[in-house]
């Protein structure tokens, strides 16, 4: 009999098991959709894996109940009892077609059009039609079924037999396939590339012929690995001498016991490393060695290459692509990588699905679509698979047209998943990652092969579970790519440990990307939003989870403001820190499961025991990023894709209440932290109120002058910080933090006030952090920068910048530090001054806006002999090496962050400088030693 | 000896008080009330050290620890049957470690008596007036010469589920 086919029937034995309890339970509970979502699949795997295999009549009676299942969970139908009657029916004719195609390898002559027909009708909404027929289907059924080659009793048997066996196994954990082959030798074994499953299938089939229709048989081939063995053998004697069989059960014992084995011996390691000098030593560096080799040796014992997983792919892509119509070429690397044989299994079917879908909706729909293209006429869908640190990376790409970013986008909208202005704030990265989720298919029409939906969202579940992560590239026109990042094993895991509150946890190392050390004096210092801790990494905003804080240990030694140290971890595409205390070592692990009293903790995955023989607990960071409710993390992943796409129209805007009810808006970036000030701290010293903050005297400056201090009250104060000095602005209530255009309507004559601009759907009057500041400091723009001190002759600067938000931000500050300001709001209005004739010490430009941008401007003012000699700063918020060397390339003479004044300030003096010595032919070559023009480095102009 | 079936060895005791042979109890005791369980349930009985806290864990369950190799979950009892007073900080709390489910736990106690062998004679179902949470954790009651003797159900007692 074929490989496949034995391995489909196996497969399809333990779904149908699994469906009649599944229905059963639906029937009870038609509400719950997971159990619905759950037969659905499982009829869909049925169903799909038959038309590889071209069993049309399976097929078509599994389509038709997968069409009614559908209708269910679209609520296009009610649930009756009817109605889960005609399912199971459906179920017991898909059985009783595997009956036959099981002791024939064959399917039985014959149609089932009057179920198929009752289906149909049941799906269209015709439910009288079914209760009609009911009686007489059954007799129909077993009349088509009893063909030539039918044996009336013997069938159900061998079916139930099959039920009998995969629910048995499933009973002792182990997987339907549940004898795998230990090869002795390489060479001889590699043949039997046919797996596990299909090993015992025969055993299985050989005992059913020896013993005929017995139930007893069935049960003594599972209780009694020795008897598969012996049948075995009669087949295929060549490989008995070579390798024998072992049940799972006992290599997973062994896995266990050499894990435990593992674990004492860092122990004693441990023990004996603290004495220096101990007669253990010797001994116990042989028994570590050799405790490692059987721990290599067992671990072996369970690898597998993964070309086990493949072996049926180029069957299916071929069978695929006679039925799609396409030339398809499939290309298999790295076929001997080896993994854990747990992990081999569970990654079997998200393969099989990645590239069943890559054949059908990666590829262009026709050969003729990618001739003109421009490309060959053969798809081509590579797998590659390899080690990388640790782990197993797969990767499934074509070379077809990419996702169809509108696609997704319009299937998000039309789902309910996204709302028209979250799109917008969306990378194509970000919305290809809705593929994954359930019920997403923007495949055109429902075919056999996908497009019902079902599908990418369990295949990354399936690759969570294991540990794993999925990620996918796509390039429209060029193809796309998914890659899988899966551990070698699941036994044994290496995990970093770290400590909060004195107490100690593991996080799994898959999930973490860096260390990062913040303390107040850092460049990496961890600010607070409204007592959400975030962290400034690499300009951007990372969002934080206090350890302490979300497992409610706080010891309350641990303040702020002692160095902490964050564990960067990455969940799928969200990224997010973890604060702890300490971080110890990393450790090799083996992962056992939590107590039944504790598995509803989401932030754990599992507990251990350390080399030491402490038992800790392991984070979960999928829980914990859960726990910290995704909204937030997406939320700060769309404010991040817009700061990419959209620089700086939009913005983070704290809105407070000061000084009455109407609520008014700050920039966010501007603000360094929100604190809560008891009046009783607050002191009056030469006409102003101070504060106690951080060792120093921090001014407060009250929203209104008219301002009192109502002593036990406790006031909000937004804190500014530029160097080492801090004002606070006293407010009356902390609102909410917003994302928002950046769009100021109105120009208030207020001191105090920028304007006002449409935040939340509602006016509000943005403040002039600026006004307060120098409320605050007299000399607080001018101060900053008496190191770089402003040029003595009033220079002029050209401000070209689109945001009036930014424009009014910099206005003042950089008068304050000696320049005369001339702003312009794009390019095309800077030019104009040129044609006036205008002429300035430096020009600054920011590089995103609209209209010519940044770049166009540049060029054009060093084509024009006018301009071409005044310094050309660029400003972005975009601080990519390829954006810098753009920048470069179209004339910029320096770049600088835009976040960074301080920089803007320094480097605008020294260009000019520079410029200024240029012209007098005596300055040294301005060279990349100029370290002060970091990160913006010089470019001779 | 364990019966490696969880299931098998609860049936096994819920029908055992009323078999008129005898069954042997560890006994224990929290406060002034005794405790028995069917001796056949009992792996361990240990002074649990290093006991590791679980943050956000029921708040019976004081901790893991680690016993030859195995994580054992450690309940306290005297949470677990809501008794309001603290247990005397100067005594140690003892350990009567248990199996349900394929999972180890220890039941932190005040005081483990004997070892101590009754007949069902003994034996009475739970008096009418046994208040809410004991009624669900208690099997029945056995009558001493000197006091009264609770049968507690450890799997109703580790059903997390079972809360007042």
């Amino acid at each position: 009999m074929d490989d496949l086919l034995q391995e489909f029937l196996t497969e399809a034995g333990e779904n149908l098991a699994i469906l009649d309890v599944e229905l059963v339970k639906f029937e009870q509970d038609p509400n719950d959709l997971a159990i619905l979502q759950n037969i659905f699949r499982l009829v869909h795997t049925v169903k799909g894996t038959c038309g590889f295999l071209g069993l049309s009549r399976l097929e078509a009676v599994a389509h038709a109940g997968e069409n009614v299942l559908g209708k269910f969970r679209d609520g296009e139908l009610t649930v009756t009892p009817l109605a889960v009657t005609l399912i199971l029916r459906c179920l017991d004719g898909i059985r009783a077609i595997l009956g036959v195609l099981e002791q024939t390898g064959q399917e039985p002559a014959g149609d089932d059009a009057a179920l198929i027909a009752e289906l149909n009708a049941l799906a269209s909404g015709d439910a009288p039609a079914a209760s009609q027929n009911h009686d007489a289907h059954g007799d129909e059924a077993h009349n088509d079924d009893s063909g030539p080659v039918l044996n009336e009793h013997g069938f159900p048997v061998a079916a139930e037999l099959l039920a009998e066996v995969a629910q048995a196994l499933a009973a002792q954990g182990i997987p339907g396939e549940s004898l795998i082959d230990v090869q002795a030798q390489a060479d001889n074994a590699r043949r039997a590339t046919e797996s596990a499953a299909e090993e015992a299938m025969l055993a299985m089939m050989a005992a059913e012929e020896s013993r005929p229709q017995t139930a007893a048989a069935a049960s003594a081939v599972v209780s009694a690995p020795a008897a598969a063995s012996n049948v075995g053998e009669s087949k295929d004697s060549a490989l008995a001498g070579a390798s024998i069989r072992v049940s799972v059960d006992i290599l997973e014992n062994l896995m266990t016991l050499v894990s435990e084995l593992v674990l004492t011996r860092n122990q004693l390691l441990q023990m004996v490393r603290v004495r220096e000098d101990s007669e253990f030593k010797t001994p116990l560096q042989r028994l570590s060695h050799i405790t490692t080799e059987l721990q290599e040796g067992v671990m072996k014992s369970r690898m597998q290459p993964i070309g086990n997983a493949w072996s049926k792919l180029p069957r299916i892509v071929r069978d695929l692509s006679m039925e799609l119509d396409k030339k398809v070429e499939l290309v298999m690397q790295g076929a001997d990588t080896e993994l854990d044989r747990q992990l081999l299994e569970l990654i079997k079917d998200p393969l099989t699905h990645m590239v069943r879908n890559s054949v059908d909706h990666g590829l262009e729909a026709t050969n003729k679509d990618r001739v003109a293209a421009g490309k060959s006429e053969v798809g081509k869908i590579t797998l590659k698979a390899y080690h990388e640190g640790g782990h197993i990376i797969i990767s499934i790409a074509d070379d077809g047209r990419g996702l169809n970013a509108e696609r997704i986008r319009a299937k998000a909208l039309s789902n309910g998943l996204v709302t028209e202005a979250e799109l917008t704030s969306m990378s194509d990265h970000q919305l290809y990652q809705f593929i994954f989720r359930a019920g997403f298919s923007t495949a055109e029409k429902v075919t056999n092969v996908s497009g019902r939906g079902v599908g990418m969202d369990v295949v990354r579940s399936n690759i969570e579970k294991i540990g794993g992560t999925i990620d996918l590239r796509s390039a429209p026109g060029k193809g796309t790519t998914f890659t899988i990042k899966i551990p070698l094993t699941l036994a044994i895991v290496s995990a970093l440990v770290v400590e909060c509150a004195k107490q100690r946890f593991a996080i799994p190392q898959i999930n973490v990307l860096e260390l990062v050390r913040a303390s107040r004096n850092s460049e990496a210092r961890i600010e607070e939003i409204n007592h959400a801790p975030v962290l400034r990494l690499r300009d951007r905003l990372l969002p934080l989870v206090s350890l302490n804080r979300l497992l409610k240990i706080e010891d309350g030694a641990a303040t702020a403001d002692d160095s902490r140290s964050i564990v960067i971890a990455q969940v799928g595409n969200t990224k997010f820190g973890m604060i702890v205390d300490r971080v110890f070592d990393t450790e090799e692990i083996v992962v056992k499961p939590v107590s039944s009293l504790m598995r509803n903790m989401p932030v754990y995955s599992g507990n251990t025991i350390l080399g030491d023989g402490n038992v800790i607990m392991i984070l979960d960071p999928h829980g914990i990023a859960d726990s910290l409710g995704n909204a937030q993390l997406e939320e700060t992943q769309a404010a991040e894709a817009s700061k990419l796409q959209q620089s700086d129209s939009t913005a983070s805007f704290l809105l407070f209440r000061a000084g009455g009810q109407e609520v008014k808006a700050i920039p966010l970036g501007l603000v360094t932290r929100i604190e809560r000030i008891p009046a009783a701290t607050v002191e009056h010293t030469q006409g102003r109120y101070v504060v106690q903050y951080r060792d120093h005297l921090m001014p407060l400056v009250p929203f209104h002058e008219t301002q009192d201090w109502h002593q036990g009250d406790t006031y909000s104060v937004l804190v500014f910080t530029e160097k080492d000095r801090s004002v606070g602005l006293v407010v009356d209530a902390i609102v909410d933090i917003v994302e928002d255009r950046m769009d100021i309507a109105l120009t208030a004559n207020q001191p105090g006030l920028l304007g006002s601009a449409v935040i939340a759907g509602s006016a509000t009057d943005v403040i002039d952090a600026g006004h307060f500041l120098t409320l605050g400091f007299h000399d607080w723009f001018g101060g900053v920068g008496h190191a770089d001190a402003a040029p003595s002759d009033r220079r002029e600067v050209l401000l070209v910048d689109d945001s009036l938000f930014f424009r009014n931000l910099m206005t003042p500050y950089l008068s304050a530090a000696g320049w005369k300001v001339t702003t312009c709001k794009d390019a095309e209005e800077a030019l104009v001054l040129r044609e006036t004739g205008r002429r300035f010490s430096v020009i600054v430009s920011d590089l995103e806006m609209p209209g010519l941008g940044g770049m166009g401007f540049a060029r054009d003012v060093k084509a024009d002999p006018r301009w071409k000699d005044t310094p050309f700063v660029a400003l972005s918020a975009l601080a990519t090496q390829g954006i810098v060397e753009k920048s470069y390339d179209a004339g910029c003479d320096h770049y600088v962050a835009k976040s960074n004044r301080e920089e803007l300030l320094r480097t605008m003096n020294q260009a000019v400088n520079n410029a200024a010595s240029v012209e007098v032919r005596n300055s040294p070559t301005p060279g990349p030693q100029n370290a002060a023009l970091q990160p913006g480095a010089w470019r001779a102009a | 000896m364990m019966t490696a079936d969880a299931s098998s060895s609860a049936t096994a005791t819920k029908q055992s008080p009323f078999e008129s042979a005898t069954t042997d109890y560890v006994t224990f005791s929290m406060g002034k009330q005794m405790f028995g369980v069917p001796v056949q349930r009992v792996q361990d009985i240990l002074v649990p050290e290093r006991i590791a806290p679980v943050p956000l864990a029921p708040s019976e369950v004081c901790g893991l620890i680690n016993l030859r190799g195995r994580i054992v979950t450690v309940i306290d009892v005297r949470i677990r049957l809501g008794l309001k007073d603290q247990r005397d900080p100067a005594s140690r709390a003892m350990g009567v470690t248990v199996e349900s489910g394929h999972e180890l736990y220890t039941l932190l106690v005040d005081h483990v008596g004997d070892v101590i062998t009754l007949s069902t004679d003994s034996f009475e179902a739970n008096p009418a007036t046994i208040e809410g949470l004991w009624k669900d954790f208690s099997k029945g009651v056995h009558r001493l010469s000197d006091q009264l003797m609770v049968i507690l159900d450890i799997d109703r007692l580790l059903d997390i589920r079972v809360r007042n």
